[in-house]
């Protein structure tokens, strides 16, 4: 699942952590849990744990990451039936495919924020992006996309932070080539279709100003030093702008931030983020801040990881193209790595896979299709079908194919069409008087 | 012992003879003990002289331990003591009368009128389109609901008194008590309040705090205060005015009509809330980058006030006509009807299952690409219309250095 932040950033820490190995497709942030368990009053606990889930890295011994051990351990809520009915309800259409397939699969507070909005009160909803590279893969995609039909069927203001701060701390990056990323990363976030009459779009480095470094330092003088070692693992030895940035992180959570979208009647209003798990750890300091700058805690709508192509042992890594389908990827390419290189859960030969049918649990393709394919009824076929041989692989990634190419085609044609100028527009700090319209 | 500050708690204390209460604060413990002591009011004088300051009786209350900043209470209505603490956070002074309760101005004239304060009428007003208006005006204006219903652009029998079960849902208050201060609470926050222009030189306004068993006097920059910290710009009217509105004479007060309609207990269909017109941002428009989709939208938003009876449809159209997914919907209905009657002048009409379900089909398969090449326009559109926005605030400038240098 593509994460909220893209960090993959060697720490230099003495922690005993398995080597980065990227089987998940986002790379992400999360505190180590071999590292330190935040209690309330900033104690940490040395525990020993078999999955790493934290925003530099995501790994588990075997290859699954065990979402339950996860959900119970950071203390959010699973998204049951009846939340996704209310979705439903609220919203007067079919909930996401997303939401139905239980890739967004927990909360924090998401009942609060439904509640608030039957009675009239809104929210708005506040993502980002680590612009650590140029070319976006899928599981990078998935969050905008979810968060574009958040917008869509609430009809709320969004807020997109692109940390290009963050890159230039973590990955080394030149602030230039940071910022230069961070524009680059917008036109292919624009081009995911968010309304640009409801969508600020703004960088760390051009849009630091009064009012969110305000909030910056509000939310500073609210956690020390030991929670910040506590929720990221961080140390002496790392650079001092490491400890800073998870205030950045937290500061769009508030209103107040952004003046001049969110003012008078709208000054305490409620958010909404949707993420990654592994985000988690940041948001879960700004929920524990919030009350004390008299602010609603931010709610969370999170996501599980998004498998690599190769599955779960597969390690992904910028450097192997195969790993994932990029927007960039040609028609023919995305054939090819389909064919390639997903991994399939099929028998060897067609004798077998006929006899005793595939082993959905680990075939990549039918995991992606779970995902993109909208029609329930036409997945649930595929799934006996091909569980029981009656299907090939080859008729499976053939599919596979057809949807991915759409999608990537799809997002193509758009980011065509974004210019410097749009990116400008989307990133003016402007009012949105019809933000809720 | 220090003497915080006087709180004139009962009626007596308008009879200068009678006792007042005041609460003092113990400097020796850390938790405030705060302890009532009556004294007659002529002996005030001489005992703050023996104070040998200079102390002015200060109409405020007693100031309390710090107060917790309370969460936003969650549709919960607001009593009087809950807004008169809210008072006190925001710093504001105020008297308070206790009274038995009165339901007409004359009455309320009975108790305070000596506070040489302006009295309030309170009119709780709705409109046609179930709008909901409260008409806060000095007791001896002159209040003629035809002419501004008119002014607001409702027609001549527009405005009418709101339903009686509105006070207790909306305003959260009793009849009798209708009160401005009622907009502290949620429900209230798309009433529109017009206020007479005639408060603004008075020395103090007198209104109920949700309860017309007791009268508050503050001044008027306060209440403006008040009324700026709980999201609403304080619209002070001439209220008597009466200018003849006709085509040539727009409706001047149709910018203070509400964005929303309210459902009221009638059981009133809920108007698609429209969006907020604006009309503060109209001015604004020229100078901040305010995109605008076609060019002349801001010239459409500044007519806004000089538009027709009902301002509001254009509102209504502009967010129509910019909504992405309404627009493809419409575009697939025309496609797909042409469709079917070109389908039926070809096969026999016994298809019609199979041709709607065809149809079903195509449109789902065209959706996606179509909403997403739909947005792409709208986007580039509005990018255009703001690049021209700043270019055209731009331009005289550049102009203007061009002719200096010269």
């Amino acid at each position: 699942m593509a994460s909220f932040r893209s960090c993959a950033s060697f720490r230099s820490c003495h922690l005993p952590l398995p080597l980065l190995s990227k089987s998940k497709m986002a790379s992400t942030t999360g505190e180590t849990l071999a590292a330190a368990e935040p209690i309330a009053d900033g104690r940490t606990e040395e525990v020993e744990e078999e999955q790493v889930v934290n925003p530099w890295e995501v790994s588990a011994k075997g290859g699954k990451i065990d979402y339950d051990k996860l959900v119970d351990k950071f203390g959010c809520q699973r998204l049951d039936e009846s939340l996704i009915q209310r979705f439903e309800r609220i919203t007067g259409r079919r909930a996401h495919v997303f939401l139905r397939r239980g890739l967004f699969f927990a909360h924090r507070d998401l009942s609060d924020i439904l509640d608030a909005y039957e009675r009239g009160e809104k929210f708005y909803l506040y993502t980002g992006r680590g612009p650590s590279s140029e070319s976006l893969h899928l599981g990078h995609l998935v969050p905008f996309m979810f968060t574009k039909y958040l917008q869509d069927v609430f009809k709320v203001p969004l807020v997109i932070q692109l940390t290009d701060d963050e890159k230039c701390m973590w990955k080394g990056l030149s602030v230039e080539e940071s910022e230069r990323l961070a524009r680059e990363n917008a036109k292919d976030i624009i081009a995911c279709g968010f309304d640009v009459e409801r969508t600020f779009i703004f960088a760390d480095f051009s849009y630091m100003s009064p009012p969110i470094y305000k909030n910056i330092v509000r939310i500073a003088n609210c956690v020390t030093g030991n929670k910040i070692v506590g929720i990221f693992g961080l140390t002496l030895e790392d650079y001092g702008g490491k400890f800073f940035f998870p205030y950045i992180q937290a500061a769009p959570s508030f209103p107040s931030s952004f003046p001049h979208i969110f003012s008078g009647k709208y000054s305490k209003l409620r958010c909404l983020i949707p993420c990654a798990i592994d985000q988690d750890p940041y948001f879960r300091m700004t929920r524990d801040v919030a009350p004390r700058l008299s602010y609603h805690k931010p709610a969370l709508i999170e996501s599980k990881f998004f498998p690599a192509l190769q599955g779960e042992s597969g390690k992904m890594s910028a450097s192997d193209p195969n790993s994932a389908i990029y927007v960039t990827d040609s028609l023919k390419d995305i054939k090819n790595k389909v064919n390639r290189y997903a991994f399939s859960g099929g028998q060897d030969t067609i004798e077998k896979q006929r006899k005793y049918g595939a082993n959905l649990e680990v075939d990549v393709p039918v995991k992606y299709l779970n995902f993109f394919l909208d029609d329930d009824a036409e997945l649930l076929s595929i799934k006996e079908k091909y569980g029981s041989g009656a299907m090939l692989t080859g008729e499976v990634k053939a599919r596979l194919i057809e949807v991915l190419s759409e999608i990537v085609e799809r997002h193509q044609r758009a980011r065509a069409a974004v210019t410097e100028e749009t990116v400008d527009a989307f990133m003016a700090v402007r009012p949105l008087p019809r933000m809720f319209g | 012992m220090v003497v915080t500050g006087f709180y004139p708690d009962n009626m007596s204390r308008l009879n200068p003879k009678g006792p007042i209460i005041f609460h003092t604060q113990s400097l020796e413990s850390r938790e405030s003990s705060l302890s009532a002591c009556s004294f007659h009011a002529a002996s005030i004088n001489p005992f703050l002289k023996s104070l040998n300051r200079n102390l002015k009786p200060i109409y405020s209350p007693a100031p309390r331990p710090p107060l917790l900043i309370r969460r936003r209470r969650r549709s919960m209505a607001f009593t009087k003591d809950q807004l008169l603490a809210r008072l006190q956070e925001l710093k504001v002074e105020f008297l308070s009368c206790d009274h038995p309760s009165v339901m007409t101005v004359e009455e309320q004239a009975k108790y305070v009128g000596h506070l040489g304060g302006a009295l309030s009428k309170n009119l709780f007003l709705k409109d046609k389109k179930h709008r909901l208006y409260i008409i806060s005006a000095l007791a001896n204006t002159k209040v003629d609901l035809k002419i501004l219903s008119q002014r607001l652009g409702l027609g001549k029998g527009g405005l009418r008194m709101a339903p009686e079960e509105a006070l207790p849902e909306i305003l959260h208050v009793a009849l009798g008590s209708v009160t401005p201060f009622a907009l502290i609470n949620e429900s209230a926050r798309s009433v529109s309040l017009l206020l007479d222009k005639g408060f603004k030189s008075q020395r103090y306004c007198l209104f109920h705090p949700l309860t017309n068993e007791v009268t508050i006097a503050l001044t008027p920059s306060d209440f403006d205060k008040f009324l700026l910290s709980i999201g609403h710009e304080p619209a002070y009217v001439d209220l008597e005015d009466c200018p003849v509105v006709g085509k040539d004479n727009p409706p001047d007060l149709a910018y203070l009509i509400p964005a929303e309609a309210l459902n009221l207990p009638g059981g009133a269909d809920k108007v698609p809330p429209t969006s907020a017109p604006a009309q503060t941002n109209a001015t604004l428009e020229q100078k901040t980058k305010q995109p605008t989709q076609k060019p002349k939208e801001p010239s459409k938003e500044q007519k806004q006030k000089s538009g027709n009876d009902k301002p509001q449809i254009n509102v209504d159209a502009v967010a129509d006509s910019t909504n992405v997914e309404k627009f493809v919907e419409k575009v697939l209905e025309k496609v797909s009807n042409v469709f079917i009657s070109e389908l039926s002048k070809q096969s026999n009409a016994e298809d019609g299952n199979i041709k709607d379900h065809m149809l079903e089909g195509v449109k789902q398969r065209v959706s996606s690409d179509l909403l997403s090449m739909t947005m792409t326009l709208k986007n580039s559109v509005y990018t255009q219309g703001f690049h021209a926005g700043i270019e055209s605030t731009l331009y005289p400038l550049a102009n203007k250095k061009i002719v200096e240098r010269k």
